[in-house]
């Protein structure tokens, strides 16, 4: 018998994982207990405030901050003196990747600010109204320079230059003049011109999207406290503590294991809290001036300042043959990156035509820098944009070709063994079921009214594996402590310990979640990339399988019988066979009451980098209703169907599925970045940048199928990144059936959707008047 | 900006409480920060998001829109107080139940509108329900559970 099918706990007899239970940190939540970024108070507590750009674009010829360093109650002043400059270097963070040179930047302005409410300099003191007092204090002396906010005007060979020495990387020869292009990335199969010359219908089609932010209600907040020996500990809302860590001591030049780095709880991120904006800056603070200093932004700031995800421009052209053959798929790419380079534009490049089954494809992006906040990663970072303009083009596609919509992408599914185009073919997947499932489901049959309409669209993300511990202490009386190093975003926590119960066979009720500061356990990578519940699980049955060991040597050694011989079964020890003796099973609690007289505590552990990580798809159905006279649209129904692997905590997977398609609604319907002339943010608050309300939206029904992953031991797939691809795209779609207007630009607002149907000056227009 | 405090009495979840105030501060300041009462959140400092809910006088109210040197006088209740002793409100535990939180930085502020709904209206209908929450934004469910929650514990409150 192997070792894994010794510690079995038996086959699809699940007892815990894919149930539905309270979550362990429910009760905390739901009466204001839990901690979160900006609920931790301390004693002789500074209060931190940082003073940011009014210019979209300028060079930073002075800061004088000897008035402010005046005032009564300021305790310390920071400015880009205090903050590392560091050489380009880059580094991980969630799927994208972020180079100190620009974090450092980014944190603290240096020679130029980039973007209005770029961060110039920042005070400490014993009030947040004093604090605010000395940040008028502070006289900063810029050249304001022209500035640029549109990704296609920042391409221009007479655009102003953010960078002045930034030579565009990936293209061949290197050009000689610096621009404001970062990158050009490029992934091809097949021959895509063949592709074409074959198609009988080809569509080839422009859109364009807008910025939109994560939009996460929990502001970024932190509070550092760094003692005089330099021994530091910070406090903060993060996705990943162990980088808030890393990215911190760089830029402060502080040895790494002097920070030890605590996650409060996450009011989300989305992707958003995976880079480092106060956290440095308050350490800073508390260096300076001795004292602990606490810094929340306000909402305000957290618009102007931290990273939306892109806006971008594309043109995607797609061909088939009569029969719904896709013969060749082709993308080009326009990302902005904000002001520093490293927009997703190559993941979006990746998974544009991930759902098919392509032998001709190619997709090309570049990666611009524009005068805007730098983009931070927001739920499948790069993959909306792009698979909204091919979800799109397939959409019209099946309607030139007469064909279903779901019967031409499962003509052309993606598939167990589908070459992708940045390189590996995929494993087992599960977009076929996605598509059978939204083909047989009654939504999809349901009748339309007048000005109504139905549209679907399919999405992919790849999920990542990455750097995961766990630790199970046991207590004497059975129960078990789980320590892991994933923040909880949207209760990995529950699934966490479902999969810990049922691997030990205790009760759910006997396990307790923590999560561990950076000095607790081992190095883990961040919560994102929809890795958190698969990758820590992993760690977490394999830090259960550590104890179970340890159990089943305790137990041979009281019933003096081989190790060999004693299994796991259903939460016991057991002799393997009646030739090992006869013994009475041993459960974890009785074990763990004998453990000091059979060797000391129980401790299970596990330091993994987790690998084998399964792509998910996802297929959304959504009906719309257009008002003719106001433009505006109506989600009437709406259905999401993903591939979850194996949904151990099913109702948090539904609520992943909720969350993500109504944050599509959102991208779709009404979020958007608006700029002036002059380069700055006219919408930094929730009144003016309107994320969907309880009353903009119905209940968003769910279909989970489970096409388990065969690395996982329970098929976990990630699921929280998926569901925000396909909405953007199907409500284009079905607008389109509705109204018989196809946009090209998100978002569709009413005045966007009116004018388009004023200016069709059709019978629509007629009945608008 | 004036720094000179103004003494307030007020009564907060039925206790008699005392503090002292700046003249710009507001109501969601000095429970957060004077008497760190944290389960009110700061999402906007606006009006915008509801995560600052609470009642005074028993009518709902954002918290960051009400001054510190309002209350004097009138009576305040938060999410501390929405449990009696060991025991949830219906509320709290159909949203625990329902799955009707994920993030739960929303919550509180959710669970005190919801309270204030089920007060002037024990059988709301979904599109009451959706209407009056229009206030509280929730960025990671998409509503759904939570609107399923409201409408089970009204249930339940109106059979007990």
């Amino acid at each position: 018998m192997s070792d894994s099918e010794n510690k079995s706990s038996g086959g699809n007899g699940l007892k815990w994982v894919g149930t539905r239970q309270v979550r362990p940190d429910g009760v905390d939540k739901v009466t204001g207990r839990a901690s979160f970024g900006a609920d931790l108070h301390v004693p002789n507590m500074l209060i931190g405030k940082v003073l940011r750009s009014p210019h979209a674009h300028a060079r930073i010829l002075s800061i004088d901050t000897s008035k402010a360093e005046a005032l009564t109650g300021v305790k310390a002043v920071v400015t880009r003196e205090d903050i590392n400059d560091l050489p380009s270097e880059m580094v991980p963070a969630g799927e994208m990747m972020v180079n100190y040179r620009d974090i450092t930047r980014n944190v603290m302005a240096r020679e130029k600010v980039l973007y209005e409410g770029h961060a110039v300099a920042a005070v400490a003191a014993i009030s947040e109204s004093i604090g605010l007092e000395a940040l008028s204090l502070i006289d900063v002396e810029y050249e304001v320079l022209p500035h640029v906010i549109d990704v296609m005007e920042s391409m221009k060979p007479d655009a102003p230059l953010l960078h002045e020495g930034m030579i565009t990387q990936g293209l061949e020869p290197a050009p000689e003049k610096p621009s404001n292009v970062a990158k050009r990335v490029e992934f091809a199969i097949g021959d895509v011109d063949a592709g074409f010359a074959a198609a009988d219908v080809i569509v080839e089609r422009e859109f364009n999207t807008k910025p939109v932010h994560q939009a996460y209600i929990e502001p970024h907040a932190c509070l550092a406290n760094v003692a005089k020996d330099g021994k530091a500990e910070l406090w903060c809302t993060t996705q990943g503590h162990f980088i808030v860590r890393g990215h911190c001591a760089k830029l402060l030049g502080m040895d790494i294991s002097k920070l030890r780095v605590t996650a409060s709880e996450i009011g989300g991120g989305f992707g958003g809290k995976t880079v480092v904006y106060l956290e440095p800056v308050a350490l800073a603070l508390s260096r300076k001036s001795g004292q602990p200093v606490k810094m929340t932004m306000t909402r305000e700031e957290v618009f102007r300042a931290t990273g939306p995800t892109s806006g971008a421009h594309m043109r995607i052209k797609i061909g088939a043959t009569k029969d719904g053959r896709i013969t060749a798929a082709d993308g080009l790419f326009h990302y902005q990156a904000g002001a520093f380079p490293g927009s997703p534009v190559q993941l979006g490049c990746m998974c544009a035509f991930a759902p098919y089954d392509l032998e001709n494809a190619r997709t090309v992006g570049f990666d611009v820098v524009v005068n805007r906040p730098k983009v931070a990663a927001y739920r499948a970072p790069g993959a909306p944009i792009a698979e909204y303009g091919a979800e799109c083009v397939i959409d019209e596609l099946a309607k030139k070709l007469g064909m279903d919509p779901l019967e031409l992408r499962l003509k052309n599914a993606a598939k167990e063994g589908t070459q992708t185009v940045y390189g590996p073919k995929l494993g087992v997947v599960g977009l076929v079921e996605t598509l059978e499932a939204a083909k047989a489901h009654p939504h999809y049959k349901a009748p339309l009214g007048k000005h109504q309409g139905r549209g679907v669209a399919s999405g992919y993300w790849f999920n990542i594996g990455g750097e995961s511990c766990a630790t199970l202490n046991m207590s004497e009386d059975g129960s078990a402590h789980l320590v892991v190093g994933t923040p909880d975003i949207g209760g990995s926590r529950a699934s966490l310990c479902l999969m810990a119960a049922e691997e030990l066979g205790i009760d759910l009720d006997k396990v307790h979640p923590l999560i561990g500061d950076t000095a607790s356990l081992g190095y883990t990578f961040l919560t994102g990339g929809s890795r958190a519940t698969f990758a820590t699980g992993m760690a977490v049955v394999e830090a259960a399988w550590d104890v179970i060991d340890k159990m089943r040597e305790r137990v041979a050694k009281i019933w003096d019988i081989p190790v060999d011989a004693v299994i796991w079964e259903d939460g016991h020890a057991r002799p393997a066979s009646s030739n090992a003796g006869a013994f009475e099973p041993m459960s974890v609690a009785d074990i763990a009451a004998m453990a000091n007289k059979t060797g000391g505590p129980l401790v299970g552990n596990a330091a993994i980098n987790a690998q084998g990580a399964g792509p998910s798809f996802g297929t959304h159905i959504v009906d719309v209703g257009v008002d003719i006279e106001t433009g505006h649209v109506e989600i009437l129904r709406y259905t999401a169907i993903q591939d979850a692997g194996k949904a151990v905590s099913p109702g948090y997977v539904e609520g992943q599925l909720q969350g993500g398609a109504v944050q599509g609604i959102g991208w779709a319907l009404n979020e958007e970045y608006v700029y002036g002339e002059d380069g700055k943010l006219q919408n930094a608050g929730f009144l003016d940048y309107r994320i969907p309300v309880c009353s903009d939206v119905p209940m968003i029904d769910t279909v989970i199928v489970e096409v388990p992953n065969p690395t996982h031991r329970y098929g976990v797939r990630g699921v929280g990144e998926t569901p925000i691809v396909p909405p953007m795209a199907a409500i284009t779609n079905a607008i389109e059936q509705a109204i018989g207007i196809r946009f090209n630009e998100l978002p569709m607002s009413p005045p966007k959707v009116l004018a388009a149907i004023d200016a069709s000056k059709g019978p629509l227009a007629d009945a608008a008047e | 900006m004036s720094r000179t405090k103004t003494h307030v009495a007020t009564t907060i979840n039925g206790d008699a409480v005392e503090f002292l105030c700046e003249p710009q501060q507001t109501l969601l300041d000095v429970l957060r920060d004077g008497l760190h009462l944290t389960g009110s959140k700061e999402g906007c400092a606006s009006g915008d998001c509801g995560a600052c809910s609470v009642t005074l006088d028993g009518r709902l109210v954002c918290a960051c829109l009400v001054l510190g040197v309002e209350v004097n006088g009138h009576s305040v209740e938060t999410i501390e107080g929405m449990a009696d002793g060991e025991n949830l409100h219906p509320l709290q535990q159909k949203f625990l139940e329902h799955a009707a939180l994920q993030c739960g930085v929303c919550t509180p502020g959710f669970l005190v509108a919801a309270k204030a709904l089920l007060d002037v209206e024990p059988d709301p209908t979904e599109t009451q329900v959706r209407y009056w929450l229009a206030g509280n934004l929730c960025r990671c469910t998409g509503y759904d559970k939570i609107v399923r929650a409201v409408l089970d514990a009204a249930a339940d409150m109106r059979a007990s």
